[in-house]
């Protein structure tokens, strides 16, 4: 019997638009793009040009500190544009799909008979690496660390999150295939909501979570498995990025077709659609969107996610896309007092608590002024870890790196803030103000 | 809507490089205190945000001193009435409680104004002058403010002690949030050292003065009366029964005596989760046990829990101890503040034959202590997290 933890701190927002378990295909894009901005901390040198032909799992770019590690292409066909921002930075790889899907083929292999070495240089070769996160920083990983451990969390929880039950029916051989290849490189933690299917997975140590979101992040868990120390570094990965290293053993190709939710309540049919990495946000909801009023769509779930638009391409690791209303020009008369029956508050200031059953629409507004941090205690009741949360971040506003070291900033990245951020009343940024942090502290200890 | 056009077509004329640019800070107050900012999330980062702001969770603060408030009013009429013989003790204080409390708005008012426009005033200058929001904390300080002084405070007074309070309690360090000391007691400390003849003794508490629209009672000169500290400090006998001092018709600071209106405010305060209810639970429980061992060294009548009920004990573990900037930010240490300011008090208010309240200077004491408290609960997870990476 797996291990069984419980987490009593955290804040489940039950927003309207949840994905129907249907899924189908999303229509093909005729333009992909890769955006190294989705693989935080890397400096990409793009290896093709302009008019180069290339086929799926061909590098289209690699991370300039650590050549080995290749992001590659999602699709076969030809490479119509380097984008760049300011200062020549890249800010995506676009790729014209040919008609018909070809793949690089990087040999079918059974992982029983590799040695580590052998599945990293493997997932090296085929892109698949850059999928790797590591703590501390939460930035990609660098393959010359050794990682104490290898987290996966099953279990998505946050608000419009695609249900792993649903993302990987049917994937199971190639999750397992995934883990055991995993764990030819380190330990493999794998975290489970309870009676999950993939609790019998091998090759993991498997701890069921109980609890509500933030209990599925995978900081979360990793704090309460073996939390990381100073000098330490723990790589973690997303539950269907395993099906691609599976896929990527058993069929000798990578395939980075994922199923994510498209959900929201400004989504008409909120359901599961199988895209490719770096297909079109327009395509992945066409004509599904509400047009009546100004929609934020957002790469990713509204805690985490990113604002994007109809012409951006899906990142990396995205889950899911969801639309919600931005709501700029409500007037919203005496909000400090009005009872707001429409408002979702984890305070009871609001009669949010009388409704725990409603699903609520959630605009894109702040809802209140910045502020210095009045309210204590707010953070800590959504913080499930062994952290000061509010210390940390003041120990980052205040840039001092050796508290936040001692604070254990080592442990978190930036989504294990945003349910805080979501209850702050004083409306702090706290996963920028976090992300600013981590590179600070990276840039200084490099 | 009308307003909100309204305030639109104002904005450009309080913006950066408007005809009223100098008051921008104020029609930035005044639109936020109207609608709710209509800002929306960053590219990156939380898309969605919860409800509650500042500005609501400070507004339920005050909502949970109308109690307090109402009843102080109606008290100033009553100790008067009671002062000018309309009323015996041996009356029900029921009677003329219309007459009582209108009387007591009366008084209370213009404090209430000075307080709030002191208090304000200087808030939004500084604001404009730092280019920032006016923040939402004095709505609050600004009605505590005339509830913890003796009614019989001259406004002018008022008025020095609220700027003193602002500006040096406050603003020098940076404005809401950034404060070491609660304003609204560094106000009445200010008062306490700087005029002590108008804060304490027997004729500060009750308002003698003749108001003719309302009570038809002929003005008395310096009426005298002894709260039930004073009478303990004094080693006299306490006059007050404890059912008195529960309802509050007794003499003391206007906002103070009723530990009924209190608990109400404490009741809204600890349901919306936006004051600590470990502070509250944790100073009555320090006032009680130290009450307790100090029994014999009061006044032959008084119980030990009669302590609890009567001074600013109550207000003070209420509204004042909870002040979430000037108390710990970690859960722990907000136990051991709590229980510090309930026993500290009750050790000032019978041991020190100087003061016969002890809940301000505790506060205040222990608001210097909060960050020390915070450090033992933050390092004690730092050295946790120390070993464990020594291991």
């Amino acid at each position: 019997m797996a291990n069984v933890i419980k987490i009593t701190k955290g804040l489940n927002i039950n927003l309207k638009g949840k994905a129907a378990a249907q899924v189908s295909a999303a229509p093909a894009s005729k333009v992909y793009g890769l955006v190294p901005d989705a693989f935080w901390g890397m400096k990409p040198k793009v290896v093709v040009k302009e008019g180069d032909e290339v086929k799926a799992g061909d590098a289209l770019f690699v991370n300039k500190l650590h050549p080995e590690v290749k992001f590659v292409s999602p699709v076969a066909g030809k490479v119509t544009l380097v984008e760049r921002g300011d200062r020549r930075k890249v800010l995506s790889v676009q790729v014209e799909a040919a008609a018909q899907q070809a793949y690089v083929d990087f040999g079918k292999k059974d992982v029983k008979t590799l040695n580590g070495e052998q599945v990293k240089a493997a997932l090296l070769e085929s892109g698949l690496f850059g999928f790797f996160i590591q703590r501390p920083y939460a930035v990609v990983a660098d393959p010359n660390d050794v990682p104490k451990g290898i987290f996966v969390s099953a279990i998505a929880d946050m608000p419009l999150a695609a249900d792993i039950d649903v993302v990987m029916k049917g994937k199971e051989a190639d999750f397992q295939t995934g883990i055991s290849a995993l764990a030819k490189l380190a330990k493999v933690y794998l975290g489970v909501k309870p009676d999950s299917p993939l609790a019998g997975t091998k090759d993991a140590e498997v701890n069921v979570f109980k609890g509500k979101c933030p209990a599925g992040n995978v900081g979360v868990q990793i704090n309460h498995v073996a939390p990381i120390n100073k000098g330490e570094v723990v790589w973690t990965i997303g539950a269907e990025e395993v099906v691609f290293i599976g896929r990527l053993f058993n069929k000798g190709i990578v395939d980075l077709t994922r199923t994510i939710a498209v959900a929201g309540s400004e989504i008409k049919a909120p359901q599961y659609k199988q895209v490719l990495v770096g297909a079109k946000i327009g395509d992945i909801v066409a004509g599904n969107v509400n047009t009546d009023k100004k929609v934020r769509l957002i790469d990713g779930n509204p805690l985490t996610g990113m604002q994007t638009n109809e012409d951006a391409f899906i990142l990396a690791h995205s889950t899911e896309v969801t639309a919600i209303p931005e709501n700029d020009n409500t007037a919203e008369l005496f909000g400090w007092i009005a009872p707001r029956l429409n408002q979702f508050s984890v305070s009871r200031s609001y009669f949010s608590w009388l409704m725990p059953k409603k699903e609520y629409v959630l605009d894109a507004r702040v809802k209140g002024g910045h502020r210095h941090m009045i309210f204590s205690g707010e953070y800590d009741s959504v913080f499930p870890m062994d952290i000061y949360p509010e210390q940390l971040v003041k120990a980052i506003i205040a840039g001092d790196i050796d508290r936040m070291e001692a604070l254990g900033i080592y442990e978190v990245a930036p989504e294990d803030f945003a349910v805080a951020e979501f209850v702050d009343s004083s409306k702090v940024e706290l996963q920028r103000i976090v992300r600013e942090g981590l590179d600070m502290l990276r840039k200084e200890n490099e | 809507m009308g307003l909100k056009k309204f305030l639109d077509n104002l904005k450009p004329t309080f913006s950066e490089g408007g005809k009223l640019s100098a008051f921008g800070s104020l029609f930035d107050a005044a639109e936020t205190f109207f609608f709710v900012p209509n800002e929306t999330a960053k590219v990156r980062g939380a898309q969605i945000h919860d409800a509650i702001d500042s500005k609501r969770s400070i507004f339920f603060v005050v909502i949970a001193l109308i109690p307090a408030i109402l009843f102080g009013m109606y008290n100033i009429g009553y100790q008067h009435a009671l002062a000018t013989g309309e009323l015996t003790p041996d009356s029900c204080p029921c009677a003329d409680i219309w007459g009582n409390f209108l009387y007591g708005l009366a008084v209370m008012l213009p404090k209430i104004v000075v307080s709030y426009a002191v208090g304000l005033g200087i808030e939004i200058a500084v604001a404009q002058w730092k280019k920032e929001e006016v923040h939402e904390g004095f709505f609050v300080t600004g009605i505590l403010i005339p509830l913890i002084v003796p009614v019989n405070c001259p406004l002018w007074i008022l008025a020095i002690a609220t700027a003193f309070a602002v500006i040096f309690a406050k603003e020098v360090f940076g404005g809401t949030g950034m404060n070491i000391f609660n304003p609204a007691l560094v106000t009445r400390a200010f008062l306490f050292f700087a005029y002590p003849s108008m804060m304490s003794g027997d004729k500060v508490w009750v308002n003698g003065n003749y108001i003719d629209c309302i009570n038809g009672t002929p003005a008395v000169d310096a009426v005298s009366a002894a709260t039930p500290l004073g009478q303990l400090a004094a080693g006299e006998p306490v006059t007050a029964t404890p059912m008195d001092t529960i309802i509050g018709i007794i003499p003391g600071s206007i906002g103070e005596t009723s530990v009924i209106a209190i608990l109400i405010g404490a009741v809204i305060l600890i349901w919306t989760n936006i004051a600590s209810w470990k502070i509250m639970l944790s100073t009555f429980v320090g006032g009680a046990l130290m009450a307790y061992f100090l029994r014999y060294d009061g006044a032959q009548n008084f119980e030990w829990w009669e302590q609890l009920t009567v001074g600013g004990f109550c207000f003070g573990a209420v509204f004042m101890a909870t002040d979430p900037v000037t108390s710990p930010r970690t859960e722990g240490g907000k136990w051991i503040f709590g229980f510090l300011i309930g026993a500290m008090a009750i050790i000032i208010r019978v041991l020190n034959p100087g003061y016969p309240e002890g809940m301000m200077l505790a506060i205040l004491l222990m608001n210097v202590f909060a960050p020390l408290i915070d450090y033992c609960f933050v390092q004690s997870n730092i050295n946790k997290r120390a070993k464990r990476a020594a291991k």
